[in-house]
């Protein structure tokens, strides 16, 4: 029953990890850029809703709806002042302007935030929960993994049947040839990486509701969000959901095992991945 | 020919960086015509299509299209205006089916698929093969079907200019026949074609006016059918120096 409970909990987790995910599925899976901001501007998000909870009168679940359409323009500003001004074949500049991205937004958090921890105060929501059998479940934790799946399934469709979807995966495999055919790839880009970052504002709100969050933790939701989409299988956006899954589950269980091997059983069943499917769960046979 | 060509060049220079790759290339393309583009490798054939094409710099007056100055208008706005290229290589949209492939361009066409000349139904009916692997990713197909896969899709966006460059590269003579029977067809439906070609009778025959370039030039132009196959080699190869 511990072993249940410890999958049950470990889903829910990933839940979580889908929704930083979503966004690396899209730019790290389809575009090929590397983005090592991804988790600081997470991070960033969630100091701001953290800011404006109670300035607002929103309520806490509410600040989704103010903090999304920040992270939109968050986004799409990103992709069209930084990275559409070095993405092309070569990975390594884009590589290089988000890293150094992301040292200045830690430092800049640290500016204005402190390094203290924060997190949303709990408004029922946060903490309520019900029980199935002998097993707690969270509702929050519920909440966010519906939302991931959702986010998933509207994601993957859009990708597969929109004409933005197909413009950007034409985009992806050649920028020259999609230009040649008629798609601008440098909107279309900054539409695709707006959308990314939507999606992080909404895992950043549920994410400063369900735990504390400061400056420095971008690093550690990076690594996930880039175990996730690999694990997964690059380009894939359902791979992205079962990776975070696989993932969620691997830290529940190590944290059964000894609280101190949450994390590490994570890594190592990623490193396992890469070992014997390197291509990733769901990525299409050649 | 008479009247305003429908594409014209006017001492258009152009290349990559530092590197000037053409000298003052004069060119114009008729409503309906055919014209063939022939040189060596290096000569700038390549380049001249992608100067034209706004997917490398030039100045504004340089290309002029259906009557305006569009030198340098980033390729995709050149679609919707009604340019349309093969590009060399194919380059088609690995990891998307065929269908997915052509529905980009319709996605981008200067008109609606209903309103243009050419449908996917149409494709299909020229290109038989297609339907039967509209649903397969582009990479499992063979050479030749995903060079009909590129003609189809740069046809689909609806152009009244086809760009076509090095279409028989890489194919079956059988092949390539049966691409190339496909150009009146493409003609008659209003659409006027740069060939860029290095099979200079293939060139000859498919058009009606010929452009030799050798080294960034020009050095020789006229009627397809005038043009002695002697004058031909020595703009190839550079006056009398050509091959023994």
């Amino acid at each position: 029953m511990q072993w249940l409970d410890a999958i049950i909990q470990g889903v829910l987790l990933g839940g979580m990890y889908a929704q930083y995910a979503l966004g690396m599925a899209l730019m790290f899976g389809v575009m090929r850029i590397v983005n090592i901001a991804h988790g600081d501007v997470m991070i960033l998000l969630s100091l701001i809703a953290v800011s404006l909870a109670g300035v607002l009168p929103v309520g806490n679940i509410g600040l989704i709806v103010v903090i999304v359409p920040i992270a939109v323009a968050i986004g799409w500003a990103l992709q069209t002042f930084i990275l559409n001004r070095v993405v092309g074949a070569d990975p390594l500049p884009s590589l290089i302007a988000t890293f150094g991205l992301s040292i200045a937004l830690q430092n800049l958090m640290l500016e204005v935030w402190s390094a203290d921890t924060r997190s949303l105060p709990n408004s029922g929501i946060a903490s309520e929960s019900f029980q199935i059998g002998p097993i707690y479940v969270g509702l929050l934790p519920v909440i966010v993994l519906i939302c991931a799946f959702v986010l998933t399934g509207g994601l993957d469709a859009v990708m597969r049947y929109t004409r933005f979807g197909r413009g950007l995966r034409a985009a992806a495999a050649d920028t020259e040839a999609a230009a040649m055919t008629g798609v601008d790839p440098k909107r279309i880009y900054a539409t695709a990486t707006a959308i990314a970052v939507g999606i992080l504002g909404l895992a950043a709100v549920f994410a400063a509701l369900r735990a504390t969050v400061s400056p420095s933790d971008g690093s550690a939701q990076l690594i996930y969000a880039f175990e996730a989409v690999i694990i997964g299988g690059m380009g894939s956006i359902w791979g992205a959901f079962l990776g975070s899954m696989v993932l969620g589950v691997a830290q529940a269980i190590g944290l059964r095992v000894d609280p101190g091997l949450g994390i590490l059983f994570g890594h190592l069943v990623f490193l396992l991945v890469l070992a014997t499917r390197p291509e990733g769960i769901m990525a299409r046979k050649k | 020919m008479t009247g305003t060509p429908i594409l014209s060049t006017h001492a258009l220079n152009g290349g990559y960086g530092d590197f000037q790759a053409l000298f003052g290339i004069d060119m114009e393309l008729h409503e309906g015509e055919v014209i063939s583009l022939i040189g060596a490798n290096g000569a700038g054939k390549s380049t001249f299509l992608k100067s034209v094409f706004g997917l490398l710099p030039v100045a504004p007056e340089m290309v002029r299209y259906d009557g305006e100055a569009v030198g340098g208008t980033p390729a995709h706005r050149m679609v919707r205006r009604g340019i349309a290229m093969v590009p060399e290589g194919r380059r088609l949209f690995v990891g998307m089916t065929v269908e997915e492939n052509m529905r980009v361009a319709i996605d981008n066409a200067r008109l609606p698929e209903d309103e243009g000349q050419w449908t996917r139904e149409r494709l299909f009916e020229l290109f038989p093969i297609l339907r039967e692997k509209r649903r397969q990713p582009i990479e499992d197909l063979s050479g030749g079907q995903q060079q009909m896969v590129a003609i189809s899709r740069a046809l689909l966006c609806q152009p009244r200019v086809l760009l076509c460059d090095e279409i028989s590269l890489g194919l079956a003579p059988k092949v390539i026949r049966e691409i190339y029977a496909i150009l009146p067809e493409i003609t008659a439906a209003g659409t006027s074609i740069v060939l860029v070609e290095q099979d200079v009778s293939l060139a000859r025959e498919a058009s009606n006016r010929l452009y030799c370039m050798l080294e960034g030039r020009i050095t020789l132009t006229g009627a397809s059918n005038d043009i002695s196959r002697d004058d031909i080699a020595a703009a190839y190869f550079g006056a009398s120096d050509a091959v023994a």
